[in-house]
């Protein structure tokens, strides 16, 4: 039998054929970037490919890079292996990948969440052999509820917030999570501050194209009593800082999957958990994995040997693949 | 149970104490009288017999949710909880009803009387109308064990904004033995009823630490000093010729211990003692390793009684003549209280604790160093002028304890915690060297910050050696002190000692692995304090 097409090295994901990595955590000639969150978009390549959608972000974090793009759907030989990206639903410009030769067909889907986010491009399934996926919500307990549920309930905590004089502190990762936040706001109720680091994204993805609420960039400068009922919107290492303690009297919240458990709620001390991830939750993972029609599942990072025991004893051949991915963890996911 | 839930989300979702005293006081105003009984029973430990099993609970869930049992059951320590683990892993209900929080726990009790069949089917009943939080709490109420952050001295705070009664007062109806399925809010909070106050305890007054030296607490002249035993709190209550024994935990320990029944030959009837629960022997305190093996016994066989009696260390006095003499000042408390125990015959279980005489705090300083040789763990200081106040409360009354003994340990192996530190891992366990071996000697949970926590958890995930179900086996690399209490021979243990109250004091990030203590070190303290 010959070589796999894909192979897993100290570097990361690996085509021997097309001498090419795909989100490597060391620096390599030639890296694909499936998004450009810092555990899958590292410094140091001599070459990267992300599709157009994720440039701006990319260049934003990294400089200049020598960066070539790619559209979804479009397909690009390299050293005679066949190559295209297709949305995962992630982030704004989040990309599967998949990789085809000689009728092997490899899709390595990097971070993806399978609804509709209304802001990302949505998650397409792609048929192939071999799937490699992430597994950072693989366990039944996680199962989230509808966008619009949890958007109701963000807003009216907002509301509830600004009727009683405080502002609304809300921690969420700057790049993905932020703006699907944005987006489900209600600008009705208030004015939307947003921290620095956030704004920053927010304008690279705006200049794309992206339809975001006004919002206001809460400098030093910004003075809280100019903007009463408002929601400020921060990292979540900024929400207890001494920048948000400027907004005097206020209630933090914290938007993340990882909020469907208790226990890590109350850990984090937050006056109010909002259960809204940006990876697919148990059912979302099986329905993907089922929609490639793959046999053979990679399983990379979050509850890797629950959930690879779990396929295997429904029927498909999966393994357990040790890698880097998941560095952001609980603040992002 | 909307209410409750709504209650429930209130007190957990925030994290000020006022916030949470308000929600508790609207619940007591507004929910129906039988639930807010309940409510108090739940958030002070008491909980409905349990109807269901728990294996009996997964096996349904599991089966409900369409996932294999061993799926359920590697999620349950993830999730920390299972109450909130079947919650999670259900599918929606396929419709919504709201009953009072009553209404299920009688509905509960019900299921005694009916066969597994029946049983399952209403639990999954159940599960399929109630939403979110209001499946958590009912699952709740099958395995117990609310954990909200609500103190007994919140609750009734609470309580006294709703009702508008005297904290104190209102503190000392919830103490004791009242049931929920059998009081009404009326008897157990309004009404007089002297049979239920006869058999109820005072709220026990706590001591803070002292983090000072006690220079800074004035004169000396002003303080009454006491060693600090090592036994169980408890109250001695002697009212219409029948005598109750409280644990400062609110139970009823009266016939664990059966030696002090005789108090009632020696002592007036209207007298309730606060004190220690020691085992006695040779005129002096025994060590608490004595006392231990009469904790967890509900019935104590004769040898045992004779192997380690007990006796309560009164150190103060609460009623006397059947009045309440709590608000009267220490001084006087004491005084009385000599006067009760004074001629007593040798072998009445109920002896004074002595006080400790002394001129400035210099000598004080040199008499806590010698704690440890009267099985002591360090002095108590009280305010002569002071009152005894319910609960904990600062500045009359301070425990000023010897500082712990430490060791400097290896870890070798992690398990993640349960509940708040879910997904975290915070269980370890300690050893020393023993030669190029490593000897585990004991396990601690507690003594770090959340921020170290996370950052050992990382550690632990990318050094873990081998796992043995959830234990994993690390790397030993990391040193912590640990602090501990006492020390004493232990065969079951490998390394042949027990510690007392271990726990990590800070975490030697600066000290290699080599330069961890050796199984002599550990030895030699067995030896001069064990």
């Amino acid at each position: 039998m010959a070589d796999p097409l894909l192979t897993f090295t100290e570097h990361g994901i690996y085509c021997a054929r097309g001498d090419f990595h795909i989100d490597p955590w060391r620096p390599v000639d030639r890296a694909l970037i499936t998004h450009g969150h810092a555990d899958h978009a590292r410094w140091g390549m001599g070459h990267y490919l992300a599709t157009d959608l994720a440039a701006p972000v990319m260049r934003h974090r990294l400089g200049d890079i020598p960066l070539e793009t790619i559209r979804y759907g479009e397909v690009r030989d390299i050293g005679g292996v066949s190559v295209s990206f297709h949305p995962a639903g992630h982030v704004p410009g989040s990309a599967q990948i998949r990789v085809e030769h000689g009728g092997e067909v490899w899709v390595a889907s990097g971070d993806y969440k399978v609804v509709d986010d209304g802001l990302s491009t949505a998650f397409e399934p792609v048929k192939c052999h071999h799937f490699i996926t992430e597994s950072t919500f693989g366990l039944p307990v996680f199962r989230w509820k509808p966008q619009a549920e949890v958007a109701a309930d963000l807003n009216a905590w907002w509301a509830a917030c600004a009727d009683a004089g405080q502002t609304a502190v809300l921690g969420a990762y700057a790049l993905g999570k932020a703006q699907r936040l944005l987006s489900m706001l209600d600008p009705a109720i208030g004015p939307i501050l947003c921290h620095t680091a956030i704004e920053n994204t927010n304008a690279i993805l705006r200049g794309q194209g992206l339809r975001l609420p006004e919002t206001v960039h809460a400098t030093a400068e910004v003075d809280p009593k100019a903007h009463p009922r408002a929601l400020l919107l921060a990292p979540p290492s900024a929400t207890d800082s001494k920048w948000a303690a400027k907004f005097g009297s206020r209630q933090t919240g914290f938007a993340s999957g990882w909020m469907a458990l208790r226990g890590i709620r109350r850990r984090r001390s937050q006056d109010r958990g909002f259960v809204i991830s940006d990876h697919a939750d148990w059912n979302g993972l099986l329905w993907a994995i089922e929609q490639t029609g793959a046999e053979n599942i990679y399983v990379t990072h979050g509850y890797t040997e629950i959930f690879t025991r779990y396929l295997n004893s429904a029927g498909w051949n999966a393994q357990v693949i040790p890698t880097q991915f998941g560095g952001e963890e609980e603040d992002a996911a | 149970m909307n209410r409750f839930a709504t209650l429930f989300n209130a007190l957990d979702q925030s994290t000020k104490t006022t916030a949470k005293v308000t929600a508790l006081a609207e619940y007591f105003v507004d929910a129906p009288e039988p639930d807010r009984v309940w409510t108090i029973a739940m958030f002070s430990g008491r909980r409905p017999k349990r109807a269901v099993t728990t294996t009996k609970l997964r096996e349904w869930a599991a089966e409900r949710a369409d996932i294999p049992l061993w799926l359920f059951e590697e999620s349950y320590p993830i999730v920390g909880d299972l109450a909130e683990t079947i919650a999670l892993v259900l599918p929606p209900p396929s419709r919504r009803t709201d009953q009072r929080l009553s209404h299920w726990i009688n509905a509960l009790r019900g299921l005694s009387d009916v066969n597994d069949d029946a049983r399952k089917a209403f639990v999954l009943d159940a599960w399929d109308q109630l939403p979110d939080t209001q499946r958590f709490l009912f699952n709740k109420l099958i395995t117990g064990g609310f954990r909200v952050g609500i103190s007994q001295k919140l609750m009734t705070r609470a309580l006294a904004r709703a009702t508008d009664r005297d904290e104190a007062e209102l503190a000392h109806r919830l103490m004791g033995n009242w049931q929920p399925d059998s009081i009404t809010w009326h008897r157990l909070i309004e009404a007089d009823d002297p049979q239920a106050d006869a058999a109820r305890p005072y709220p026990f007054y706590l001591a803070y630490g002292l983090d000072d030296t006690p220079e800074n607490l004035g004169s000396p002249s002003d303080w009454q000093a006491e060693w600090k035993w090592d036994g169980i709190r408890g109250q001695l209550i002697l009212r219409g010729g029948q005598h109750l024994v409280w644990s400062r935990g609110e139970e009823l320990m009266t016939d664990r211990f059966p030696e002090l029944a005789r108090a009632v030959d020696f002592l007036p009837d209207g007298t309730v003692l606060d004190g220690e629960l020691l085992a006695w022997g040779d005129g002096a305190p025994q060590s608490f390793n004595a006392l231990q093996k009469r904790i967890g016994r509900k019935t104590v066989p004769k040898k045992l009684l004779s192997e380690a009696p007990v006796i309560l260390y009164a150190y103060d006095l609460l009623e006397d003549g059947g009045k309440d003499i709590r608000h009267l000042p220490l001084s006087e408390r004491r005084a009385r209280l000599e006067k009760l125990t004074v001629n007593l015959p040798p072998d009445t279980p109920v002896i004074q604790s002595p006080k400790i005489a002394f001129d400035d705090w210099a000598q004080l300083h040199a008499l806590r160093a010698t704690a440890r040789d009267v099985q002591a763990e360090g002095l108590m200081l009280k305010r002569a002028a002071s009152p005894y106040l319910a609960g904990r409360k600062k500045g009359d009354w301070w425990k000023w304890k010897l500082d712990p003994l430490t060791i400097d340990a290896v870890m070798i192996y992690a398990q993640s915690g349960a509940g708040r530190r879910a997904n975290l891992f915070t269980d370890f366990t300690f050893a020393v060297w023993n030669g190029n071996d490593l000897v585990p000697f004991t396990k601690a949970y507690s003594g770090l910050t959340d921020v170290e926590f996370r950052k050992i958890t990382s550690w632990v995930k990318k050094n873990t050696q081998q796992r043995f179900g959830p234990v994993r086996q690390v790397t030993p690399h990391h040193v912590f002190e640990i602090a501990f209490e006492g020390i004493q021979a232990s065969p079951r243990h490998k390394s042949g000692v027990a510690l007392r109250f271990p726990r990590m004091l800070r975490w030697r990030e600066d000290k290699p692995v080599q330069e961890a203590n050796t199984l002599d070190d550990l030895n030699e303290m067995l030896r001069v304090y064990g």
